[in-house]
Order: C-alpha cells, then sequence, then structure tokens
C-alpha cells in the first residue's frame, strides 16, 4: 500500500552568513504515513524535528536549503513545487497547527474572520458563507457558544480555546494531513486531554492522517500508531508505536522510554541517560548518540550506523541492534 | 515528627483592578486558608493547573509575599514576624531553584560568583575559605572543577540548573523550594536532575516543596502530595495514595489526564468539561462543583472541609 506522504531521503541543511557552516537539521531521513494514521516524530531541542515539518509544509526561512530527498503527498513531489502552488495545498490539503496559538493567531483580527480568510482564499467562499462556516467550525471543535465566540478576539479566550480556534482554521478546508508541533504544550493537563480526544475525534471523523511532533512520549503512547524517534538530525528509529515501547532496538531510544517516571513504581533512581543532545552545528563523528551510548564500541565513534531493519516494519540505525534473519524481514 | 515548616490557614489575596476611579475592584483569593507541613528530610508535592495557587504558596513560603491571614511556622516561629538576624537566618535555611535556568543566573556573573555571592552575603569567610566550598558544591552538584571560570552562556540547560541547584545549597538550606525545576529541560536531562536532587536529599537530608504540573515526576519525589485547585487544598495526603488512588473528583480526573507511559496503559477516562474558573469570582460551594462529574445538590451551596478519607486527607461531600 502506498502512503499518503513518503518521504525518502530528505536533508534540510541550515547554511551560515559567508555559506562555510553548514547545520545539517535533517539527515537522510525516510518514512511513510498512510491516510488516516497517526505518526509520531520524537526527538529533543536541536533533533531537527521542527525542521523536518517545516521541510514538509515548505515553510523554511531563507537560510535553510533542502539538499536532497523526495516528499511525496498524494502522490505528487512537493519539493518540485512553485511557491504559488504550495500556497494552494498549504491549508488546504496539508494543514499545521503550532505551539503557541497566541502566536498563530492575529489579535486584530476576529476569530470568526481568521478562520473565514482560509475558507475565502483556498474555496472562494463568500463572506457570509464562510462566517456561517465559521460557526459551525467553532462548534466541532467543542467551542460553546460559537455565535457569539465567532466574533471576539483571541485575547477574550483562553489558552484551551484559542488552541481549538486553531484547530478550527486547520480543519477548515478538509485537509488530508494535519502536521501538528508540540500542540499541547502550553496547555493545563485537563485541557491537553480534552484538546488531544479532539483531535482524536477530528481524526476518525474525517479519516485525517496526522503527524505529532513532540518531545514528549506520553503523547505518542496515546495517540499515535507509529513513531520515528530523530536525535541529532537523523531517524535513529522507526516503527509501530508497541514494537518500539516493547522492544526498543536503539539505545537512545530504549534510555528515553526508562527514564520517564511511572505511577506506581518506587524505585528510587530513574535511569537518566548522561551528557547532553549535541550543538547540532558540531555533532560529533560517526554516531551521533555514541558520547552518551551505553554500548558503545570503537566503531560508533569513527563510522555512522546505516539504517539497518530489525523487522519489516522496524528500522533503525545502530551497530549494536541485532540484524534480523532473513525469514522475518520477508514477512 | 516535628514538622519543619508548617502552614496554617495561610491566605494570600491580591486585590486588582484599584486603578481607574478606584472601580471595579476585586479580591483574588489566590490561596486560601490552606495548611500543610512539611517534615525534615521528606518533600511535598505540589499539583494543580494555572491559577490553582502553587506558586503563590511558594512565594509565601520563600517570604517573597506576605500572607493576607495565617501563619507559616518554621521550627515553631512564625516566619512573618522574624526580622534582623532572625530572618537571614530564615533565608540561609530557605533556599529555591526556579523553572528557568536561563533566566534565573546572572549572564554577566561567572559561575564562582553566582555560587559564592550566597556565601558572601551570609557568612564571613575568607576568600580561600569560599573558594573551598564553591569547588565542593561543584562536585556535589557533578559539575567539573573549570566551570567555576565560565559564564551561564557556557552552559546547556541541564548545567545551568545544576548551577542554580549548588547555588541554592550553598548555605546548607533545611528546606528548598522547587519550582517546576524541570520542565524547561530536555527530556533525557530531565532525569538526571531528578535523581541529583533525590541523591541531594538523602545525603544532606533536605527536605523539598516540591511545585510541578508534570503529575508522574511529583508522584516520584514525593512523600507527600497536596491537590490545590482555586486556592484551596481539595486532598492532601500519602504520595503513593494519592497517585495511585486518587479520592477527590478532581485528584480523580487530574491523573486520570495524565498521559500515559505505555501505549497499552489506558486509565479511566475522565475529560472534564470547561476549563478552570477565573480565582476573581470563585463559584460558591466547592469550588470545583461546576466542573465535577459527581456533582450533588449540596456542592453548590456549601464548601466542604478538608476530612480524613482512605488515609489522606479529601475535601468532598462524598466522603
Amino acid at each position: 500500500m502506498s502512503g499518503l506522504l513518503e518521504v525518502s531521503g530528505l536533508s534540510t541543511q541550515y547554511v551560515g552568513a559567508r555559506g562555510t557552516r553548514v547545520t545539517r537539521a535533517v539527515d537522510d531521513v525516510s518514512f511513510t504515513i498512510e491516510a488516516g494514521r497517526t505518526l509520531g516524530i520524537v526527538g529533543e531541542s536541536g533533533s531537527g524535528k521542527t525542521t523536518l515539518a517545516l521541510t514538509l509544509m515548505r515553510l523554511l526561512p531563507p537560510a535553510a536549503r533542502i539538499a536532497a530527498g523526495s516528499v511525496r503527498f498524494d502522490g505528487e513531489e512537493l519539493l518540485s513545487k512553485s511557491e504559488s502552488q504550495m500556497r494552494a495545498i498549504r491549508g488546504k490539503r496539508m494543514a499545521m497547527i503550532l505551539q503557541d496559538p497566541m502566536a498563530s493567531l492575529n489579535p486584530l483580527f476576529t476569530v470568526g474572520d481568521q478562520i473565514a480568510e482560509t475558507l475565502r482564499a483556498h474555496e472562494a467562499t463568500p463572506r457570509r458563507t464562510a462566517w456561517a462556516r465559521a460557526r459551525g467550525l467553532l462548534a466541532a471543535v467543542n467551542i460553546a457558544a460559537p455565535e457569539r465566540r465567532v466574533g471576539e478576539y483571541p485575547h477574550e479566550l483562553s489558552g484551551g480555546m484559542r488552541q481549538r480556534v486553531v484547530g478550527a482554521i486547520a480543519i477548515s478546508c478538509g485537509p488530508r494531513l494535519l502536521i501538528a508541533d508540540e500542540p499541547t504544550t502550553s496547555l493545563d493537563v485537563t485541557i491537553q486531554a480534552q484538546y488531544l480526544k479532539l483531535l482524536g475525534d477530528i481524526q476518525r471523523e474525517h479519516g485525517l492522517a496526522m503527524i505529532f511532533i513532540t518531545h514528549n512520549l506520553g503523547i505518542v503512547a496515546r495517540m499515535c500508531d507509529q513513531v520515528a524517534v530523530m536525535y541529532a538530525g537523523r531517524l535513529v528509529e522507526a516503527g509501530p508505536v508497541r514494537t518500539i515501547f516493547n522492544e526498543p532496538a536503539h539505545p537512545y531510544t530504549r534510555a528515553l522510554i526508562e527514564s520517564i517516571p511511572r505511577f506506581g513504581d518506587a524505585t528510587e533512581r530513574l535511569t537518566a541517560i548522561e551528557g547532553q543532545p549535541p550543538d547540532p552545528s558540531a555533532l560529533p563523528p560517526g554516531c551521533a548518540f555514541h558520547p552518551r551510548c551505553p554500548l558503545v564500541v570503537d566503531r560508533c565513534r569513527v563510522e555512522a550506523p546505516p539504517e539497518s531493519r530489525v523487522t519489516a516494519q522496524h528500522r533503525t540505525r545502530c551497530w549494536m541492534a541485532a540484524p534480523a534473519p532473513a525469514d522475518v524481514l520477508k514477512g | 515528627m516535628t514538622p519543619l515548616l508548617e502552614a496554617r490557614g495561610l491566605t494570600k489575596h491580591f486585590a486588582v483592578g484599584r486603578g481607574l476611579l478606584g472601580r471595579g475592584s476585586g479580591v483574588v483569593r489566590a490561596v486560601d486558608d490552606i495548611r500543610f507541613a512539611i517534615e525534615p528530610g521528606r518533600t511535598l508535592g505540589v499539583v494543580g493547573e494555572s491559577g490553582c495557587g502553587k506558586t503563590t504558596t511558594a512565594k509565601l513560603v520563600l517570604r517573597l509575599e506576605k500572607p493576607t491571614a495565617g501563619q507559616i511556622l518554621f521550627e515553631n516561629e512564625d516566619v512573618a514576624g522574624l526580622e534582623g538576624a532572625g530572618l537571614r537566618k530564615y533565608r540561609k535555611s530557605v533556599q529555591a531553584v526556579f523553572q528557568d535556568p536561563f533566566a534565573s543566573l546572572n549572564p554577566r556573573m561567572r559561575v564562582d560568583a553566582i555560587i559564592a555571592e550566597p556565601l558572601i552575603t551570609h557568612e564571613r569567610l575568607d576568600a580561600p575559605a569560599v573558594a573551598a566550598r564553591v569547588a565542593g558544591l561543584l562536585d556535589v552538584v557533578g559539575l567539573p572543577a573549570r566551570s567555576r571560570d565560565l559564564f551561564p552562556h557556557e552552559f546547556s540547560g541541564g548545567q545551568r540548573q545544576r548551577i542554580a541547584i549548588a547555588r541554592a545549597l550553598a548555605l546548607s538550606p533545611r528546606l528548598v523550594v522547587l519550582d517546576e525545576p524541570v520542565s524547561a529541560l530536555d527530556v533525557s536531562i530531565r532525569a538526571q536532575i531528578l535523581n541529583l536532587l533525590r541523591d541531594l536529599q538523602r545525603e544532606l537530608g533536605l527536605a523539598y516543596l516540591f511545585i510541578a504540573h508534570d503529575l508522574a515526576a511529583v508522584a516520584h519525589m514525593s512523600h507527600v502530595i497536596a491537590v490545590m485547585y482555586l486556592g484551596r487544598i481539595v486532598e492532601i495526603g500519602d504520595a503513593a495514595q494519592v497517585a495511585t488512588a486518587p479520592q477527590h473528583p478532581y485528584t480523580q480526573a487530574l491523573f486520570a489526564a495524565a498521559l500515559p507511559a505505555h501505549p497499552d496503559e489506558r486509565r479511566e477516562e475522565v475529560v472534564l468539561a470547561g476549563e478552570v474558573p477565573s480565582p476573581l469570582n470563585p463559584p460558591a460551594g466547592c469550588r470545583f462543583h461546576p466542573r465535577c462529574p459527581k456533582v450533588m445538590a449540596n456542592c453548590s451551596q456549601h464548601e466542604p472541609k478538608l476530612k480524613l478519607a482512605g488515609g489522606r486527607e479529601v475535601a468532598c461531600h462524598l466522603y
């Protein structure tokens, strides 16, 4: 089955002012997401997860360039699209939700204007109809009294409601793919639970594919079918969510899962990962995780591990991952 | 055991809106008649959502705010009445580590000056003694000795938080207020800092007031957990009991909303309707009743008091 979004060998770099210093923010990343499914992309700050999302949306800042790879969405190559072609796709067929709703909403326009703007831009909907649809969309994201809220400004809404408005804008044109970059980081716990439930409901109703970009493995555990773990610009492990949680193949993934405190677990000490994430502009040679890795061998220090398959659906980049027997790969 | 610090009827109200023509004034009941105790060498965790009063509680304990009513007793002495030498002693005994180590360290000071500052302010030590103490503190928090000559910007977030911890420990405090100490840090760094805090507690006999919105981290670190909602403590008791068998409907909803650690972990789904009301105008009766899934007729009229239920104290008419 071919995917809705097929990313292969994607590399994005930031180039320094004099063109000499190149930061490989995203390095040879490949994954596929099928229609209606949810992929979690997990990583820490500097892992390249946000650059990856911006690359998929073709929203990179001028200092960045896509060095290699392909992004096929619904069978079309996005990297060869012109800016105006991309503009017709963005917000219409693929949409994005960012972390801070106050920064994604314009404080000078009402909520209704901002939802209607998307509809009018993409579907040339008349103003009156667009406002009526805006009210319907506010109701769809469970905002009480949408008739009143539609005429309010973002500052009149709470943080949770603002993020719902951002969600309403994102789904307004019926996208096939929704990319959510840390969508609940600024929300309180119970509001986060409401919002995640809402996103899940919307996804089921409209058959959306979703990509969650997050540092929080809990969101992945709660929401995702597939997970991809990024470290220093590379996908170090990817596979079905249960496989990754039960049998992580990469030492970084394993350590991340073990470092989270759990309820009812009375152990004194958490499993900590020593050291700190590397500076993306000065990555260590070989495998970028080797200075922090408990399993490090000499080879890791000089040669970056290629991608290998643990099972047909489970990939990793680690010299120490056991190679899969041939019969597993066929299945 | 006699508590190290005890809050009795602790209340903090903030006046708001007294600007234009003195109209539209009101009172935010940030912290409203709460009581808790922290025993030596133990951790009290405080959880709750924005506006529940947990940071105001921390500020009251640090004497950065004066209570509107009620008392904070430190070793049986009322903190509000302290001045001069007594206040200096309290400030030495109670230190703090804040959320953002980028904001809490002066970028123009070298690490040794940052850590030595409380020593110079509070203790008459000569330069070699200060240098020796700084070296010892860097070692305790796991930073290399050469860190002393560097500036904060030369460190990562986790290392900066270690510097902030070293500074807090400089005066050998009895109690450290930890206000979201790991939420600004990368995931792979959080466990390092939580482990360090646990080790320091065991080695130095420190008591902690641990404030965080990460419920699993609070449950991991705390001996006692207090759950706050709109300025009130709604449940307080043994950390493991509160976290694994919460009694108050709000605590139940809060812990049910916490994200799972594993995809197969399915909690009972209690999705609360609505959001936390404004503390300017809290609901009558039980402050949680408009969102409570188990609301009864009584709840909107009478505010429940804390009483014993299931081995801890709960403020709910169900018990």
